[in-house]
């Protein structure tokens, strides 16, 4: 019973803040911001599917994400045109199936080898479909994309959809879905085989295991959900692109999964949260947000192989031993010029990039053309580097202390 | 009755001949040693038999079926499970589920994606019994990467033991350990083939003198002799070839 509650507390909890959110946070920017982050949690999973639960580097994913969104709006058309008549509640399921459908197909050959083969196949593919989307029009409807409505289908308990919020309702309840089965899957022979087949192809093979099959099973699951996350996009959006299934799409859905933690279930989901706030919230800011998006992915493979999930799991043994207050101090004081550093850092990059005017900057005026500016931000930042440099050594020193063995045989299970 | 009969087995690598012809004949319930000097082809044997090679020409009869052109896992679900000489487990997964990943498909599961591994009761209970066989109870949540050589090497001979094969085919097992870790090897090698067929590769005649009762001596890709352990020590080709001081010393 116990393990029960344990097993299931933090699903009700994810139900509550999926529910819950909009009720803080009510503002049309946010909400738009919730439905983004939905798309981004499935899609995040899904690819997660292939390359940390399965070792698959994939180059290619938004083609089934893609793919899965082209037909959701064809089906939203046609049921405009009444040619089929279902409510739109079930579009993701209609993305999904078709993404199933097309990595079935790919699948069939690109599973074969894991590694480079598989990546270059991927990327090959991710080509391929990308360039034909704007050879056949008529499914791709060429560089404007396809759009639709969502708003006629037969309204599913009253609801219309013709707002956002009530959109957000219908995302969440599928991402609950969507995350819980992605997560049962892992929970499965088929899901830990694709596990064992990551870490050992070879070794699989020896305990009766295919490890092309088990791969091609992980592959199709994976071009599932990348439907779902798409129709989920054909929802919000009520329109695609040949953009939401080429490299661009494909690179970032492998960064959100990447700088939220490949080895943890949950590294996906804080991924597309955070990427998602980055994209929308510091776009307002800056021109050069794609540009701080590649510092934080090459600061994170350098310093955070594991991703942020990887980071707080990082704590969990100074946790269990009630030792994650002696780490807080530390933190803090390589924290803050950390910070101030990063900050000054992006304050030059702003500098250089304005043109003429000056830079409005944390309430602060700079001027490019001022030499002394120059000086101080590049006095200021080297001074907030060395004092980040300082701090270090009294931080490495509180983790060991908080993670020191005490019994040096290690003996206890961890 | 014969389980495993190789029929003028070759293997080449390009130019190079590695197997020359090996005939040889496995008997059920048989504690087969493979002995050889480095490089006489041993291990690329066991690749040839487990299916992680095909065979240049010859035939592989496994329980009458010929399996010298089946894939690694049709092979091991015919019944027939090995070790490596190389550790070769899965490194991130922990200790239980290494064992239970080898238990899989003899417990029927296939490639299901519709039954949660937690549920399966006697699954569970199965791979518990053989971690305790294999002394890892107590390191069942271990990253299977993190354990010492040693426990490595049990997991190793747990993996291939797990499913219950009839054929288990070691490869130099206690090969690297220490002499107490190694006697330790030896009594769970004991233990956990009782009953079933056993071909092992092992360099330490002591061992081998313990555990067999039939040896095998290969020497440059062929069977030089095949015989019962008293047999091998007084025949005087093995002496020359490969025995010599070995055997007078022990
Ligand atoms: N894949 C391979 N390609 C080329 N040569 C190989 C290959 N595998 C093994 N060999 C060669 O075959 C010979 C026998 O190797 P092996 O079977 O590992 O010997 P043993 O296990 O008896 O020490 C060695 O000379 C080795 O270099
Ligand atoms: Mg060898």
């Amino acid at each position: 019973m116990k393990t029960l509650v344990k097993k299931i507390s933090p699903w009700i909890g994810y139900l509550l803040l999926l529910l819950l959110l909009p009720q803080f946070f009510d503002s049309v920017l946010a909400v738009s911001i919730f439905n983004q982050m939905a798309i981004a949690i499935v899609f995040a999973l899904s690819y997660n599917m292939l390359l940390g639960q399965g070792g698959m580097l994939s180059f290619g994913h938004a083609v089934y994400f893609g793919l899965g969104g082209f037909l959701a709006v064809h089906a939203l058309i046609l049921i405009e045109f009444e040619t089929l008549t279902f409510s739109i509640i079930y579009i993701p399921l209609v993305g999904g199936l078709f993404g199933l459908l097309a990595a079935l197909f790919i699948g069939s050959f690109s599973t074969r080898k894991a590694g480079t083969v598989f990546a270059m196949i991927s990327l090959g593919v991710g080509e391929l479909i990308a360039a034909s989307s704007l050879i056949f029009v008529s499914f791709f409807g060429g560089e404007a994309g396809v759009s639709g409505d969502r708003t006629y289908g037969p309204p599913f308990f009253g609801v219309e959809f013709f707002q956002n919020i009530e959109i957000y309702y219908l995302a969440a309840a599928w991402v609950f879905i969507a995350t819980l089965f992605m997560y049962l899957f892992t929970q499965t022979p088929a899901g830990r085989m694709a596990n064992a087949v990551r870490d050992n192809p070879e070794r699989a093979e020896f305990i009766g295991y295919s490890a092309r099959w088990v791969r091609f099973i992980s592959f199709a699951a994976a071009g599932f959900f990348a439907g779902v996350a798409g129709g989920l996009f054909a929802l919000n959006y009520e329109f695609i692109t040949e953009e939401n299934l080429n490299a661009v799409t494909s690179g970032r859905v492998l960064l959100m999964a990447y700088i939220g933690g490949l080895g943890y279930f949950i590294g996906p989901i804080i991924g597309a949260v955070v990427l998602t706030l980055m994209n929308s919230l510091l776009s307002n800011y800056t021109e050069l947000w794609m540009l701080y998006l590649g510092i934080l992915f090459v600061l994170t493979v350098m310093f955070l192989p594991r991703g942020f999930a990887g980071f707080i799991m990082m704590h969990q043994l100074a946790w269990t031993r009630g030792k994650l207050k002696s780490l807080a101090l530390p933190y803090v004081k390589t924290g803050v010029p950390a910070t101030v550093f990063l900050a000054i850092c992006v304050a030059l990059i702003e500098l250089s990039h304005v043109e003429g005017e000056a830079l409005h900057y944390l309430g602060l005026e700079l001027s490019q053309d001022s030499g002394l500016t120059w000086a101080l931000l590049l006095i200021a930042a080297t001074a907030a580097f060395i004092a980040t440099r300082k701090t270090l050594p009294q931080l490495r020193n509180a983790w060991i202390e908080a993670n020191h063995m005490e019994d040096s045989s290690g003996e206890a299970d961890p | 009755m014969t389980v495993l009969s190789l029929r003028n087995v070759h293997k080449n690598f390009g130019e190079t001949s590695i197997i020359r012809g090996v005939d040889l004949d496995i008997h059920e319930g048989e504690k087969h040693a493979i002995i050889g000097p480095n490089g006489a082809g041993k291990s690329t044997l066991f690749h040839l038999i487990s299916g992680r090679y095909h065979v240049s020409s010859g035939t592989i009869l496994y329980k009458d079926e010929e399996i010298q052109n089946k894939t690694p896992y049709e092979i091991n679900r015919l019944g027939l499970a090995r070790s490596f000489q190389v550790t070769n487990i899965f490194p991130r997964l922990n200790v239980f589920e290494n064992i239970r990943c080898a238990l899989l498909w003899s417990h029927g599961y296939a490639y299901s994606f519709w039954q949660l591994l937690g549920r399966q009761q006697a699954l569970n209970d199965n791979a518990m019994e053989v971690l305790q066989q294999i002394g890892l109870e107590n390191r069942a949540n271990y990253p299977a990467g993190e354990l010492a050589y040693a426990q490595q090497r049990a997991l190793e001979l747990g993996i291939a033991v797990a499913s219950g094969a009839d054929l288990i085919m070691l490869d130099e097992p206690v090969a690297g350990m220490s002499h107490s870790e190694a006697e330790k090897a030896v009594q769970l090698i004991r233990k956990i083939t009782q009953g079933k067929t056993l071909i092992m590769v092992e360099h330490d005649m002591n061992i081998v003198f313990d555990v067999a009762d039939k040896i095998s001596v290969l020497v440059y890709g062929e069977i030089i002799a095949s015989d019962s352990p008293e047999n091998i020590r007084g025949n005087a080709r093995v002496q020359e070839a490969y025995l010599g001081e070995v055997v007078s010393g022990a």
